[in-house]
């Protein structure tokens, strides 16, 4: 189960996940991410302090926009990750891949940089 | 065969009767005309009368009664048929005896007894026809009382006929009140009419014609035995068998002709009704065409035709349309004698002008529309009539019935109509149901065909070595799994080994799976560097994995000349690395991307190749995230410490008895055999 919050901030979309992410609730964050980007987001933060878990159909998720973002010149940036999701994401090398971060305050600004 | 030799043997028995009856009815005659003894018993022509008589029944009761396959109007056939054959053969005497002229012979009294007894026992063989087809008649529909009834009325003309023969005194008062009770008896039974209602019109008039008929036969009969006597006979009234001395004949003639004549009476009266049962018949015919349509057609379009024309066959429409939305909101019409674009017209003339709730798709209420009408220009219809059709509470379309004639519908009407869109819609429902259970089917066929082939992608045997030993076991949760694991031999030193994870589950996974493995297979051979092999993978699979899936892969080239490892990790689990001079064991936590996330030639630097060596007695553990992943009852993973130390509680042992061990140890910490995700794990043991 997963429950996925967007707010704005400082131009800025927050998508906060709160719960586990699997095969099935993986289609709901796509949707949110789909929808921001839609919406025409720059730069787009990804609250990760709640997610307790992430299954790969779940990190497939991220990984399906890295192509599409960089043509689109979207920035996004993940933070607050627990060490178990962090964990995921670092044993299927897509720590290098995605920009994480601690802090909000380290991921809004990493944003700010990358976008300009 | 057998019902046909009785009714030869009751025949025969019948005209032997007869002969005699009329042998010694002539004797019995000839001699009290001149006051002779005559030589036989009195009796015997009566006795012979009732023998011929009992004859016949059974005669009839096994040609008539007990054949099966006789409808109603062929009932009433046989008994035109035998009234019309009795009354020729009896016309065509007369006609002889006419044409003869008044001689000797015809004047002679023993010769015009033999021609009274012919038509009498023709008379009595008409009537005791008419009788058997009545019976199946009046018990066409059977309740109990109705059998008990008939029971007692056979019965009592049994009584009857072996009175005459007796002829015990009984009081002439008695006599009349047992005639009474008897008449009533005939005429109780003579009420029950139900076959009627299954005549159609035409069947009717059929009918009507037969019974006519039969009234004049028996009419002529009863003129030419007992009125139309010859004057000879006449005088002599007792000294032969008559008409009507025996009660019997009297009684069956009487039931005979009443049973006729109401008979004659209810089916006229019922003529101009027919039509309505007719109707009502067809209605229910068409009900089941629409129940059945489903078993029989094999699609939705013939159920709306069938209710098209069940609806308009019913209430006498001049004109229907049958508004259907697909899913794509897409209308479709089936027609009937109106064009779609009037169709549309006069939808959008309803629309236009406020009529809410008519052909809108989400009524449920069935209305008369006929004042609506009357304001649209060139049309010629003034009744309309609506229905939704529900599926599963959702409106899927709309039926609508056109009469030109102003308040052309009535509720009966609007009921039957109403019967048939909601069958429709049950029966459309039913076929929906009836796909969607086939598509599962046939899902499930498919997946099961998918396990098939993915197990046979996991190899039946592992490479073998002096320097190692190799065993794995791997289970699939869902029907089909995307866990992986091979070995191949590159050449007489060097042995590859490849375990991975397809992301996802399903049938996809397993051809993922079987890609991978002629991925593994074509490169393996070609003795590349680890991270060669993945940047060639990488490069083979970004085109065949849709967006969001990926392999997680580690390859291993073990050069057991130099013994050495070198491997490539692909975003798999890390391997677990036990070494034996230490008796530690660690996670080789190196970098490496999974394979399809990185569709740019950058995917060289995200994937490395690493080198270790190993010594006699070091095992490496390569397993997929469901070991590391398996939950237990409170939620807590299995996790990469419990699988180190389960290691370490068996290094001793050979490979097999590892893995097993591991296995087990994972059952039952998960407290079940069913985990929730594929799990593998490889051992390879270092000799």
């Amino acid at each position: 189960m997963v429950h996925i919050k967007r707010l704005q901030e400082d131009g800025a979309d927050i998508i906060a996940i709160i719960g586990e992410i699997d095969a099935s609730s993986s289609i709901e964050l796509d949707l949110s991410i789909a929808k921001s980007v839609g919406e025409g987001f720059r730069k787009i933060l990804v609250d990760c302090s709640a997610l307790e878990y992430i299954s790969s159909a779940g990190l497939g998720v991220f990984m399906s926009y890295i192509e599409e973002f960089k043509d689109k010149n979207v920035t996004m940036v993940l933070f607050g990750m627990k060490e178990k999701v962090m964990n995921t994401f670092a044993i299927l090398g897509l720590a290098d891949l995605l920009l994480i971060r601690d802090s909000k305050q380290e991921a809004k600004q990493l944003a700010n940089e990358l976008s300009v | 065969m057998r019902t046909k030799a009785l009714i030869r043997l009751t025949f025969l028995s019948a005209v032997i009767c007869w002969l005699v009856l009329v042998f010694s009815d002539v004797t019995v005659l000839f001699a009290r005309d001149r006051g002779l003894d005559p030589g036989v018993p009195l009796w015997l022509p009566r006795v012979m009368l009732d023998l011929y008589i009992i004859a016949l029944f059974y005669y009839y009761k096994f040609r008539i009664e007990r054949d099966e396959s006789l409808n109603f109007t062929d009932l009433l056939w046989k008994v035109f048929a035998t009234g019309l054959i009795s009354t020729v053969l009896s016309l065509s005497i007369r006609l002889i005896l006419t044409v003869l002229g008044s001689t000797t012979l015809s004047t002679n009294i023993l010769f015009q007894d033999v021609l009274y007894q012919i038509n009498f026992a023709l008379f009595l063989s008409f009537l005791l026809a008419a009788f058997t087809s009545w019976k199946r008649l009046i018990l066409y529909q059977k309740s109990k009382w109705l059998i008990r009834m008939w029971t007692v009325f056979e019965f009592a003309l049994l009584v009857i006929l072996l009175y005459n023969t007796i002829q015990i005194a009984i009081a002439d008062e008695l006599k009349v009140i047992l005639m009474v009770l008897f008449g009533i008896l005939a005429i109780m039974l003579s009420a029950n009419m139900k076959w009627v209602a299954y005549l159609n019109f035409r069947q009717k008039w059929t009918s009507i014609l037969i019974l006519v008929l039969t009234l004049f036969y028996i009419g002529y009969f009863f003129w030419s035995v007992v009125w139309n006597l010859p004057a000879e006979l006449g005088e002599r009234k007792g000294m032969y068998l008559s008409f009507g001395d025996h009660y019997f004949n009297l009684c069956l003639f009487f039931f005979v002709i009443t049973y006729s004549v109401f008979s004659f009476l209810v089916i006229l009266f019922n003529l101009p009704t027919s039509s309505v049962f007719e109707q009502k018949l067809e209605e229910v015919v068409n009900f089941q065409r629409i129940s059945q349509s489903i078993q029989t057609e094999q699609n939705e379009e013939s159920v709306y035709k069938i209710l098209l024309e069940s609806s308009v066959s019913s209430v006498f429409a001049d004109a229907a349309w049958l508004e259907i939305r697909g899913a794509n909101n897409e209308a479709r019409f089936f027609t009937y004698h109106i064009s779609e674009e009037e169709s549309r017209n006069i939808a959008f003339h309803l629309k236009s002008n406020n009529v809410k709730g008519i052909l809108d798709q989400n009524t449920d209420k069935t209305k008369n529309l006929s004042k609506h009408l009357a304001g649209l220009k060139g049309t010629r219809f003034r009744s309309l009539l609506s229905f939704p059709i529900l599926v599963k509470g959702d409106t899927i379309g709309t039926l609508a019935l056109l009469k030109e004639l102003p308040e052309g519908f009535n509720k009966e009407m609007t009921r039957i109509v109403s019967a048939f869109a909601n069958q429709a819609g049950i029966s459309i429902e039913n076929f929906r149901l009836m796909e969607e259970a086939f598509q599962n089917e046939r899902y499930k066929e498919e997946l099961k065909i998918a396990k098939t082939v993915q197990k046979s992608l996991l190899p039946d045997k592992l490479e073998k070595d002096a320097d190692f030993e190799v065993s794995a076991f791997s289970q699939s949760a869902d029907e089909v799994g995307g866990d992986y694991y091979d070995t191949i031999r590159i050449d007489d030193h060097q042995v590859a080994l490849i375990i991975a994870d397809v992301s996802g589950k399903g049938t996809t996974a397993a051809f993922h799976m079987s890609q991978m493995k002629g991925i593994f297979h074509s490169l393996a051979q070609q003795d590349l560097d680890p991270k060669e092999f993945m940047q060639r993978a990488n490069r083979a699979l970004v085109f065949c994995l849709e967006r969001g899936s990926f392999i997680s892969a580690t390859y291993f080239a073990i050069d057991t000349k130099v013994k050495k490892i070198r491997y490539a990790r692909a975003g798999h689990c890390p391997v677990l690395f036990y070494r034996a001079n230490t008796r530690q064991a660690e996670y080789l936590k190196d970098r490496g991307t999974a394979l399809g996330m990185i569709k740019t030639k950058d995917y060289c630097n995200f994937i490395d190749t690493n080198v270790i060596s190993y010594a006699s007695g070091d095992i490496m553990v390569l397993y997929t995230d469901g070991i590391t992943e398996a939950k237990d009852q409170k939620g807590e993973e299995f996790g990469d410490d419990r699988l180190k130390s389960t290691l370490l509680e068996v290094t001793d042992k050979d490979p097999k008895e590892i893995s097993e061990y591991l296995i087990a140890r994972l059952y039952e910490y998960s407290g079940t055999h069913m985990i929730n995700d594929d799990y593998t794990n490889m051992i390879v043991k270092f000799k």
